[in-house]
């Protein structure tokens, strides 16, 4: 009994630690986000933002070309999102719902592809980008994403439509449905949430990224948010009060949008894990 | 799996397709060329955008590719030169295995770390499973950028919380301690950066994984005496194995070219003591312009990863070979 009550301590114990590790961080960058520059700067930490002040979100917002970069930033995922998932269902629907031939090598090509990483291909897509015009361009930031959301897309979608049922779109065809509306009327309906995880999941994808825009877009009222949060950092005695304002305001977006899909990737990911 | 139902599907519809009569007889002979037609765009969208660039950065290791050939447009065939250069410098080995331990220690203590938890997690009380459950979603949620950020604004050297908890903690020396005069401490830091960002997900879905153990089969062992580490080694892990695999091999592929962390940690300006493979590869081609040589140094990380995730690729292939 007390050996069960000390394992007990010590499991709860351990607990705290990683609760610690895992949330201080976090918190830290909210309330240094809120606190006035001589609490930031002190030598003692101030553990609570009180009292606190609105200043340092006010200098982040009011860095030159923030609004543009929101808006470049939105227009670059929206469109990779997009277009990534059109081609992708597509796609998705030969991998997962027919039989022909090269379907292997199809689904071995997109596993291998998905290794290749974009820091060795940024150099040949900068050259030929280049080449026709497009760095420092939308379009080419856009093309230059897909080619690892596109690959990442087919391959989750495939996996949410492999997880639906045949037998149901069968017996649609079976009272008189052609395949096409059964694709229409059953299948579409049942992938669609399996579609919004994927969008969120490229949109995540696309967020986070930094070397590419990094590489391609050299003007400032072309870059993307993730530009506009490392230029923070760049010159020697950082404002760090700005700089956590802009990070709490750049991890928003990924936070709402991780929270609704995250259950989905540790089942997709195990139930994948045991079918394979 | 799912090749057995596809060829099922193919058996009941023929039946009724035929029953539909003459005007279905075209659409039936062109059926097998409709997964062709769905695939087509998805595939030459990908051949123009990754196979392109693919078989480019094959042929610019081949080529010297400077600023001149940019302008040019158009490089010049040397052979295996850039190899030989790199292959003969003594940093591109110190680099390689820079990058290959830096990996090695990533993969391990986030593998070690996350199981651990997974473990942990299993044993609590159903509050504490979900705060701590909580706290890992919130971290692995914060995209590489900010968590970078936070890490850098904590290990400060002037009012870094960190050092000064290992000051209060009685560790001398720390009061304006800067962590990345030394690489080995650097790297430290940057090692710590990318396990916090990845252990969620390891552990998260490790725990996800273990309520597939049989909680029966565990219990029996116990009984049978089996300590702890052993009802781990014979009960637990076997059934983890797969989903452990798949971990392992994702997180050798995203920290075997960890790039962000260590290029925004360090201002974007890295010295050469904290290069892996893919910064060097960066730096030779945007930062002096030899694209060529970038481009020799990223067909050796390929390649390295590839041999490194061999094992993985061909179980994949088996699982759905035909």
């Amino acid at each position: 009994m007390t050996r069960k009550r000390l394992h007990r301590i010590g499991y709860n114990a351990a607990a705290v630690l990683v609760l610690l590790v895992t949330v201080f961080p976090i918190y830290w960058m909210v309330a240094t986000g809120f606190k006035r520059g001589p609490d930031i700067l002190s030598f003692e930490p101030r553990w609570l933002p009180i009292p606190g002040t609105l200043e340092n979100y006010r200098s982040a917002v009011g860095k030159p070309h923030f609004l543009e970069d929101v808006r470049n930033s939105l227009v670059v995922v929206t469109a990779t999102v997009l277009i990534a998932l059109a081609l992708a269902f597509l796609a998705a629907l030969a991998a997962g719902r027919f039989h022909f031939r090269g379907r292997a090598a199809l689904i071995v090509m997109l596993i291998v592809v998905q290794m290749v990483p974009l820091e060795a291909l940024i150099i040949p897509i900068y050259l030929s980008l280049d080449r026709v015009g497009q760095t420092d361009k939308l379009v080419g930031i856009v093309v230059t994403y897909l080619t690892f959301v596109l690959p990442f897309s087919i391959w989750t979608l495939r996996g949410f439509i492999v997880n639906i049922p045949e037998e149901l779109e069968e017996a649609a065809m079976v009272d008189g449905c052609t395949r096409a509306g059964a694709f229409r009327r059953i299948l579409f309906p049942l992938v669609a949430p399996g579609l919004v995880a994927t969008a969120v999941f490229s949109f995540i994808l696309v967020w986070n990224d930094y070397l590419i825009a990094y590489v391609l877009l050299r003007s400032p009222e072309k870059q993307t948010l993730g530009i506009w949060l490392a230029s923070f950092t760049t010159n020697h005695g950082t404002e760090w009060g700005g700089v956590m304002a802009g990070s709490t305001l750049f991890a928003i977006p990924a936070v709402v949008f991780f929270l609704l899909v995250q259950r989905r990737v540790v089942s997709g990911l195990t139930a994948g894990a045991v079918k394979g | 799996m799912s090749s057995i139902q596809g060829r099922r599907t193919a058996s009941v519809v023929r039946p009724a397709t035929a029953l539909a009569g003459r005007t279905t007889t075209r659409r039936r002979r062109l059926a097998p060329l409709v997964p062709y037609a769905l695939l087509a765009p998805a595939v030459l969208v990908l051949a123009a955008i990754l196979g392109f660039p693919l078989y480019r950065l094959v042929s610019l290791s081949f080529q010297q590719y400077g600023l001149k050939e940019l302008f040019a447009g158009r490089g010049t065939w040397i052979g295996l030169r850039n190899y030989r250069e790199i292959f003969g410098d003594p940093f591109f080995w110190t680099v390689v295995a820079r990058t290959i331990v830096f990996a090695a220690l990533c993969v391990g203590l986030t593998m070690g770390l996350g199981t651990l938890v997974a473990l942990l997690l299993r044993n609590l009380g159903r509050t504490m499973r979900t705060l701590v459950t909580a706290g890992l979603v919130a971290a692995w949620a914060m995209p590489v950028l900010t968590a970078v950020s936070i890490w850098q604004w904590m290990f400060d050297f002037e009012f870094g919380v960190v050092n000064w908890l290992l000051t209060k903690l009685g560790f001398e020396g720390y009061a304006q301690h800067n962590w990345f005069d030394q690489p080995l401490q650097g790297f430290a830091v940057i090692i710590l950066v990318v396990v916090w960002g990845a252990l969620p997900f390891v552990a998260i879905t490790l725990h996800a994984g273990l309520t597939q153990v049989p909680a029966e089969l565990e219990e029996a062992a116990r009984v049978d005496g089996a300590g702890a580490w052993q009802v781990f080694r014979h009960i637990t892990f076997p059934v983890l194995k797969p989903i452990f695999l798949i971990l392992a091999t994702l997180s050798t592929i995203w920290d075997f070219k960890v790039f962000t962390q260590i290029w925004v940690m360090l201002n974007q300006r890295p010295s050469r003591e904290y290069f892996l493979l893919g910064i060097w590869s960066y730096s030779e081609s945007f930062g002096v312009t030899r694209y060529g040589k970038g481009a020799a140094i990223a067909v050796v990380m390929v390649l390295l990863l590839l041999a490194l995730t061999f094992f993985y690729v061909r179980q994949m292939l088996k699982a759905v070979g035909p």
